[in-house]
């Protein structure tokens, strides 16, 4: 019996259950989809087939996570998909040669990205400006530099771990999928669980009643911002594994930044910031794309796929929406 | 404190204040609406810095920045505005400001019973630590909000109107919990408006009046009587226009309001408002006044009771209602800045939105029946600005206010909600606006006038209806209605037996 029963409270899973309600109804959806789409896929869901649907789900899911650290604090980076574009070109000019060159190469994408995010993060809290618009600007610039670096697609990556990011490990697990519970395990829960963390979904959730708290909120930013900067440098990277060269794409670079957005809007994190999980946001990422395969097993046009996203999202949306019908002053719907 | 002092723009919140708070006791801080009180806790908390004066803390000069700092000297303050996060559980935010941790992470297990330790401290010991602070009710988070100011081991706890949101059984929790912090030789500071808490709790008071800290005595030393005098002493500054002589009191009433309730904020409020009738809301500011105008308005989901227009039952669906011609109603908001106007755009948008309506046909706006609509406010009510092209926001204060309120005389509406017109703006623009007011009640407006001035509603209204915990506790009609009679009304002294919504008779 636990501490609080004894004091005749109620147990503690149904506030837990409340607490992480969107990343399991994300994470349910995602399960049920899955299982419609290997249970009708032709050849049967083997290894390779497993594979493949990992590292398109996983890059997206890696933006997604960058995503959801920004949007927590209630703001929004829409330079996410250029960072990951520039890093999929950096990394195509220097992750080669010797393993040591390619050690050093990984390192100065990563540190390029946190850069990017960092510089975003010093924008928004010390210029005041809007995450949105000082995102659309960095991110411009942030494809320029990626353009400049790559005028041509082109570019090679190290193969041995180009292939060791992508491949299968002993036993037919996807490494893609190895790749995001590390992520998980060494940047969102040490993020989720320290007090700058905190920190941000209090900034996210109530900036006044934060700041009344004295909770350091520029840290707080500036933390997220920096740490989304990477993670999109980390699916930049990733990518250049992928497709073993880099492409200074602008579709790419605005695609992703969307379908991050869309990710996090079905992976239960509240656009308003201050709830919701990146482990949330990653089954959101693989739901969407799930859409995809699921449109291919039963043969309908691709064509049709962004309709059907856009219907999904839309559904999703409207879920987070129905707390709406119960406000009771009308001023709140707006402010 | 040693005379301190704050100004915002040119007005003076807070002059020459003084304050000694001794470890042990209960000091409660008493004044009307604007007397300097929320100025000077956040001046305390560090909130706001002053502008001059010092503060001492075991009489070594201390100085805050920032909430952060005065926290870290062992200021905690309970505010009246929570200052909880919602989307956090009950644990997190008793830890946020100083969360236990281990290898740089926060320790879940420690911050929970730390949170258990400050609930239980707190008498709240029924608040799950895992529960979503947006869950709660009201009454529930103010005590979380307790609880978060004891976890810091304070050892000055301010608390501004801590009970005010409270219902009657945690109120009784919470005082004896006080009453346990003062024995453990806290340092309290206690603003409340209710008299008889502070009979109960208080060893010492001071009263602010006008900024000022006007008296400091032992608690039971003075009458009710006594403390009101110290709290209205202010000047009066402004002259009045004249009364209608007359108002037909046998007519059908334009709004006839009976048992308007919100739950938890508005309690049986019945009135009748004449044509041509000025009625003042009084009471101390957040007693329900705010939300009776965004009642009537329709901005309120789950309202009960009944609202007659010329006698006639309506139902009020939303401000697109309330203004329609039917109803003629217009609400001149409390926040201009967010809910009167849309600072960058034009004056002359400004100004005829609320109006498009009348001044289009066939959804096509008739540019020179705006223009000429337009011009004939901005002249009316002498809005000075260089031409009806500025954007809105480069007007001053004032004349932003006179904008909110011509948007809606446009409409020519009957029935003309204010909700504290006349907060930060100067004297000359509030004379403009009595001036304004008077006549439009002369010309067959029925007005209903909240003003957190008690001299306003004095000097304009020909009765005023004193609010108390969401009811009308009583009307003051004519020459009743006295600076003294609002303040003593306000305070609901002498009236602890009889209808005081959530407060406990029994304390009385």
């Amino acid at each position: 019996m636990s501490a609080a029963q004894q004091k005749g409270l109620s147990s503690d899973w149904p506030h837990q259950l409340r607490e992480h309600k969107g990343t399991l109804m994300a994470f349910v959806a995602f399960v049920a989809m899955f299982t419609i789409y290997a249970a009708n896929h032709a050849a049967g869901l083997n290894a390779n087939v497993a594979t493949t649907a990992a590292n398109k789900g996983a890059l997206l899911a890696i933006v997604a996570i960058a995503q959801t650290l920004v949007v927590i604090t209630s703001g929004i980076d829409l330079s996410v998909g250029m960072v990951m574009v520039l890093a999929n070109c950096l990394a195509s000019t220097i992750v080669v040669g010797t393993p040591l060159m390619t050690a050093v190469g990984v390192a100065g994408v990563l540190l390029v990205g946190a850069l990017c995010g960092a510089i975003n993060g010093l924008i928004v809290i010390y210029g005041r400006l809007q995450p949105i618009v000082t995102t659309i600007a960095t991110g411009a610039i942030y494809y320029g530099a990626a353009l400049a670096l790559r005028r041509v697609p082109g570019g090679d990556i190290d193969a041995t771990l180009a292939d060791a990011l992508t491949g299968q490990l002993p036993g037919g697990v996807p490494a893609s999928l190895v790749l995001l519970l590390a992520l998980v395990l060494i940047v969102w829960l040490p993020f989720q669980r320290s007090s700058v963390g905190r920190a941000a979904y209090a900034v996210g959730s109530s900036e006044v009643a934060a700041y009344m708290s004295g909770v350091p909120i520029r840290r707080a930013k500036f933390v997220a911002y920096t740490l989304s900067g990477l993670l999109a440098s980390v699916a930049g990277l990733f990518l250049t594994c992928i497709t073993y060269s880099g492409e200074a794409s602008a579709a790419n670079g605005s695609t992703y930044t969307l379908y991050s957005i869309a990710a996090v809007v079905l992976g239960g994190v509240s656009l308003f910031g201050g709830s919701g999980s990146a482990v949330g946001a990653i089954f959101g990422a693989l739901m969407f794309r799930t859409i995809g395969d699921l449109l291919f097993v039963f043969n309908v046009e691709p064509l049709w796929q962004p309709l059907f996203q856009g219907i999904v999202l839309l559904a999703a949306v409207c879920v987070g929406s129905l707390r709406l019908l119960r406000i009771r002053n009308r001023l709140d719907l707006y402010g | 404190m040693h005379g301190v002092s704050k100004r915002y723009g040119g007005v003076r919140a807070l002059e020459n204040a003084e304050l000694a708070v001794e470890a042990g006791r209960i000091h409660a801080v008493l004044g009307e609406n604007g007397a300097g009180k929320s100025t000077l806790i956040k001046v305390m908390s560090g909130v706001v810095q002053p502008d001059e004066g010092s503060m001492l803390l075991d009489g070594k000069p201390v100085h805050f920045d920032s909430p952060a700092a005065a926290q870290a000297a062992g200021i905690a303050c309970i505010f009246q505005e929570l200052s909880l996060i919602p989307d956090l559980s009950v644990a997190d935010n008793i830890g946020i400001s100083n969360p236990p941790q281990r290898f740089g992470l926060i320790d879940r297990k420690a911050q929970r019973r730390m949170a258990e330790e400050a609930l239980a401290r707190a008498g709240a010991e029924g608040i799950h630590p895992l529960a979503l602070v947006k869950d709660l009710s009201l009454s529930r988070r103010q005590m979380v909000e307790i609880a978060k100011a004891l976890a810091r081991k304070p050892r000055i706890l301010i608390l501004d109107e801590a009970t005010s949101a409270l219902t009657a059984a945690d109120v009784t929790k919470i005082y004896a919990v006080l009453k346990r912090l003062r024995a453990e030789g806290l340092a309290l500071v206690y603003i409340s408006h209710r008299m008889h808490e502070i009979a109960e709790l208080a060893d010492e008071c001071t009263v602010f009046c006008n900024g000022h800290s006007v008296a400091s005595y032992a608690a039971g030393t003075k009458t009710d009587n006594e403390v009101v005098e110290l709290m209205i002493g202010r000047e009066y500054s402004a002259v009045f226009p004249p009364r209608n002589a007359h108002v037909e009191t046998q007519s059908t009433p334009v709004l006839d309001v009976r048992g308007l309730s919100w739950p938890d904020r508005l309690n049986d409020v019945s009135l009748e408002l004449r044509a041509g009738e000025v009625i003042g809301l009084g009471g101390l500011d957040g007693q329900g006044q705010r939300e009776l105008l965004l009642a009537l308005f329709g901005v309120l989901r789950g309202t009960a009771g009944e609202v007659r227009i010329d006698g006639r039952p309506v139902t009020i669906a939303g401000p697109h209602a309330a203004k329609s011609r039917a109803i003629g109603m217009a609400l001149i908001p409390e926040d201009r800045k967010t809910e009167g106007l849309m600072l960058p755009m034009s004056i002359r948008d400004n100004l005829s939105f609320a109006a498009l309506d009348t001044l289009s046909r066939w959804g096509i706006v008739n540019a020179s029946a705006e223009r000429a609509a337009v011009e004939r406010i901005v002249q009316l009510l002498a809005v000075r600005c260089d031409g009806t092209g500025v954007p809105a926001g480069s007007l001053s204060g004032g004349n932003q206010q006179k904008l909110v309120i011509g948007k809606w005389l446009l409409m020519a509406p009957r029935i003309l909600l204010l909700n504290d017109p006349t907060r930060g703006i100067d004297v000359g623009t509030k004379q403009e606006m009595y001036q304004l007011l008077r006549e439009l009640a002369g010309a067959g407006a029925a007005i209903l006038f909240y003003s957190t001035d008690y001299d306003e509603l004095v000097g304009c209204c020909d009765r005023v209806l004193v609010m108390y915990d969401g009811a009308v506790i009583r009307e003051l009609v004519g020459a009743e209605i006295t600076e003294r009679a609002l303040v003593s009304n306000a305070l609901n002294i002498g009236a602890e037996g009889r209808h005081v919504g959530r407060t406990p008779g029994v304390l009385s």
